[in-house]
């Protein structure tokens, strides 16, 4: 335990240390991603071992605080979550050094390096605290820091206005997670959350269920409890996002995998309410981010898909665990927790490929970018690793967390049931319907932005970001690549981390499913030979002609310019017309000219369902209720204190009576 | 002793009634002072019989901060403000004296019902120091002036800080301390609010500041 102490210490100290460096955004710089990247560096190296087959280790001190106490402990299922935690949240500090050297002079970088380290930590202390309350302060401790990261542009009102909405959302998940934690703490005679296990009786361990679900799911960004995340991941630093992105959300998932583990068999209907979660917010993230103009808003609903299915091998694995079937089980739920992985390094660094974008041409409007690769090669190359791994391609590492899912679907949908296979079927249908969405999203995204002709002035004069900012990203596609070819080694390793979960041992099944990632790995070993034989073949055919280049085909047209290639909304046309009932996409037409055709405009606008459906309308029935005791909220200073010493000498009275 | 303790009593409750009836803020202040010193030298009196050096330390702080800093505050306030007297407050000043003997009584009511173990000091103390809590709540409620206001802080505070002396033997100095450090703050925070409200309103009459609600 004493490493991942000294880590947090580290961590938390470094923070402190860079916000004294107030005034010297360069010191402060340095403090804050140094200290981050020492104290994961020493952290990460416990979880692994944890990870490899060590013992669980705890720590249990008393704590004065009531029902609290100091009690951490790191399984393999923590040390699992903490890997990515560690990992990208060092990778990402690194590239928030140079990234936020373009504040330097208008903002003071103290502030953000307190709250980036205090966000690190408190993810850290979510993902070993073993005490409910050490676990809610955790929880909050993580929701105030990325607030304030979230709000770090606050002078812009946008950018205001969507931190209000993470902090409100955040709470709205908090409040469902008291009410969970008091049903199991008045069951269990205790909040730690050894006493949790086996404890409640069903219908309560159902109602606990969905309050887990709607509370962790919040900060998940499961549908529809997922309007912060378009909101705050555009708002917020690039590095940021991709921290909040790639693992923050990933603590909601923590949180309903954590859950799993205090009840018994789940019945049925769990795992079909987990499934249908998991394929709505793939499936609806996946066409709002088709939707998108904004690149980082793009990939925010990108984190609803991917959270999708991480929800969905979650249900396939429920499903399993409650019809008996431990291959669907273990499949299922080490699918799952796989994407978790997997997800957090190709998203990590889409958002760090978007935040290079943005700095380099100083907008995020899709349309407006373009022909980006020729000025920055490294950026467009990580992208477009990032972009194959999201889209679940091999050989990278997001198709192998997909297949295992699609393999325990598979596997329970032939032989079980109609009750089991029927929602099965579904995930195997869904889950394929979203991959071709995903990759015809990121075909726009990555073609539109890199490929073609700048669309503007400022995606014309874009440089290359520094080194600093270059090397996390190389760094994370190393990582997708890495993951996606020793799929067959990193699976077997995580069946301490399902065991956890299931309570019975999955080491041989998964062995089985590490067998079939061996084959898919020689597969993409002999096409990446494939390639490099053709590449040999084809320096081999042109050697000793003359080689030139010239512009791409251009229609013909004598004067081409720029503004003719395709759009993005042009470009995803196809697939958002088909699904417009769903987007309820806002178009407007104006054509100029009776005879002959003059100025034209044209603009497409997709609000969010959930937040133009569901919040907006709740939220202002809430206010225009909220709104009629404004009445008492006179300003008289005196009638106030009067009220509240007449309520005080009335309970006093009423109490000695 | 429990003479001493009485007449101290005797002298909080009258001046809480000085403090009823008077209309210019000047004396108002000298009897917050007066009151001020007379706690802190109570504070030591009344634990002659064991004298630690944190009694000390507390009486004599209060002594010299409701004594004298505080007093010194508000003047400069006043001074600042140009403002000499509550003109129009909204409990008449005959009435308010009247508001407070029923307050008294009140008090000795409570009291009686209270489940505290018997002070010191007899059946004076706790009556008194209920008065004493009343009356700056009473100050707070029913003058207009921001300096009357914050005079009812200190009042109030005055209250509490017998009944932490008196009835609790065993209250941690912190808890003392971090009280007489509370007000302390809220009288400077005040002094600052009422310089400012003053420059911004040309007047302190916190009955208008309900234009700033929003």
């Amino acid at each position: 335990m004493l490493p991942l102490l000294l880590a947090l210490g580290i961590i938390v100290i470094s923070g402190c240390a860079a916000l004294t460096a107030w005034n010297k955004p360069r010191l402060s710089s340095c403090i804050g991603a140094g200290g981050t990247v020492l104290g994961c560096a020493v952290g990460i190296i416990p979880a692994l071992e944890v990870l490899m087959g060590g013992a669980t280790r705890s720590l249990r001190c008393a704590w004065s605080m009531p029902y609290g106490s100091f009690f951490i402990e790191l399984d393999p299922l923590s040390a699992f979550f903490l890997l990515p935690v560690f990992f990208l949240s060092a990778l990402a500090a690194v590239y928030g050094g140079q990234y936020l050297m373009k504040y330097k002079d208008t903002k003071k970088l103290g502030p953000a390096w307190f709250f980036y380290t205090f966000l690190v930590a408190s993810m850290v202390l979510v993902c070993l605290a073993r005490n409910a309350v050490l676990f809610l302060i955790a929880w909050e401790i993580m929701a105030l820091a990325s607030f304030f990261l979230v709000a770090f542009e606050n002078e812009k009102p946008q950018v205001r206005r969507s931190s209000w909405i993470y902090m409100v959302a955040t709470h709205l998940g908090t409040a469902c997670l008291l009410p969970m934690f008091l049903i199991f703490g008045a069951h269990a005679g205790s909040l730690d959350f050894d006493r949790f296990a086996h404890s409640l009786p069903q219908p309560l361990a159902s109602i606990c269920f969905i309050l887990a679900l709607i509370g962790f799911g919040t900060k998940a960004g499961i549908i529809p409890f997922h309007v912060w995340l378009p909101e705050a991941h555009p708002a917020a630093p690039s590095h940021v996002s991709a921290l909040m992105s790639g693992i923050m959300i990933k603590t909601g998932m923590y949180g309903i995998v954590r859950m799993l583990t205090f009840f018994d068999v789940p019945p049925l209907w769990w795992g079909w309410l987990v499934l249908a979660i998991g394929i709505i917010s793939g499936l609806l993230g996946v066409l709002f981010a088709l939707a998108q103009h904004d690149l980082k808003g793009l990939l925010a609903y990108h984190s609803v898909e991917n959270i999708g299915i991480i929800m969905m091998g979650l249900g396939v694995g429920l499903i399993g665990w409650s019809a008996a079937v431990p291959s669907v089980a273990i499949l299922g739920m080490a699918g799952g927790l796989f994407h978790v992985v997997n997800h957090a390094l190709f998203k990590g660094l889409l958002f760090l490929g978007a935040g290079s974008v943005y700095q380099a041409a100083h907008t995020r409007e899709i349309d407006h970018l373009g022909g980006l690769i020729k000025k920055m090669p490294w950026t467009g190359a990580c992208f477009l690793v990032g972009a194959v791994a999201i889209a679940g391609l091999p050989p990278l590492n997001g198709f192998l967390s997909e297949f295992l899912i699609f393999l325990g679907s598979l596997r329970g949908a032939i032989s079980m049931g109609a009750d089991v296979a029927v929602p099965l079927i579904g995930a195997v249908a869904g889950l394929a319907l979203i991959g071709g969405l995903a990759a015809a999203c990121f075909t726009k995204a990555f073609g539109i932005v890199f490929l073609g002709e700048p669309r503007s002035k400022t995606a014309a004069d874009a440089r290359e970001s520094g080194p600093l900012m270059v090397a996390p990203m190389a760094l994370l596609a190393a990582a997708c690549i890495a993951v996606g070819f020793l799929g067959f080694c990193i699976v077997p390793a995580m069946s301490g981390v399902v065991t956890g979960i299931l309570g019975f041992d999955a080491g041989p099944e998964l062995k089985m499913a590490g067998g079939s990632l061996g084959s898919i790995t020689a597969a993409s070993t002999a096409l990446l030979l494939l390639l490099a034989c053709l590449a040999w073949l084809r320096r081999f055919l042109l050697s000793g002609r003359e080689v030139g280049s010239s512009v791409t085909w251009d229609c013909g047209y004598t004067a081409p310019t720029p503004r003719m290639q395709y759009t993005a909304s042009s470009f995803a046309q196809p697939i958002t017309h088909f699904f417009g009932s769903l987007l309820g996409t806002k178009k407007r037409l104006q054509l100029g000219g009776r005879y002959f055709p003059g100025a034209a405009e044209f603009a497409t606008h997709t609000q969010d369902m959930g937040y133009e459906k569901l919040y907006r309308p709740v939220f202002t029935a809430v206010k225009q209720f909220c709104e009629r005791f404004l009445v008492l909220q006179h300003g008289r200073m005196h009638l106030y204190v009067l009220s509240i010493v007449a309520t005080l000498v009335v309970l006093l009275v009423w109490q000695l009576r | 002793m429990e003479v001493l303790i009485e007449t101290a009593m005797m002298l909080l409750i009258l001046t809480d009634m000085a403090l009823l009836g008077l209309s210019r803020l000047r004396p108002c202040i000298a009897a917050s002072a007066f009151q001020g010193m007379l706690l802190g030298a109570f504070t030591i009196l009344a634990h002659l019989h064991a004298l630690a050096p944190r009694i000390i330390i507390i009486g004599l702080a209060s002594f010299a901060l409701k004594g004298f800093v505080f007093p010194w505050l508000l003047r400069r306030s006043i001074r600042e403000a140009d403002v000499h007297a509550e003109l129009e407050p909204y409990v008449g000043f005959s009435l308010s004296i009247l508001a407070g003997i029923g307050m008294l009584g009140a008090s000795v009511w409570l009291s009686g019902q209270l489940p505290l173990a018997a002070p010191a000091g007899g059946s004076v103390v706790v009556p008194a120091a209920l008065t004493t809590f009343f009356t700056g709540l009473f100050l707070i409620v029913a003058r207009k002036k921001a300096i009357t206001q914050c005079l009812g802080y200190i009042i109030m505070e005055n209250g509490i800080y017998v009944i932490g002396i008196m009835s609790v033997v065993h209250v941690p100095a912190l808890v003392e301390l971090g009280i007489l450090l509370d007000v302390s703050v809220a009288v400077l925070v005040m002094g600052v609010a009422i310089f400012h409200i003053n420059r911004q309103f040309d007047h302190i009459d916190t009955d208008q500041l309900d234009s700033l609600k929003g």
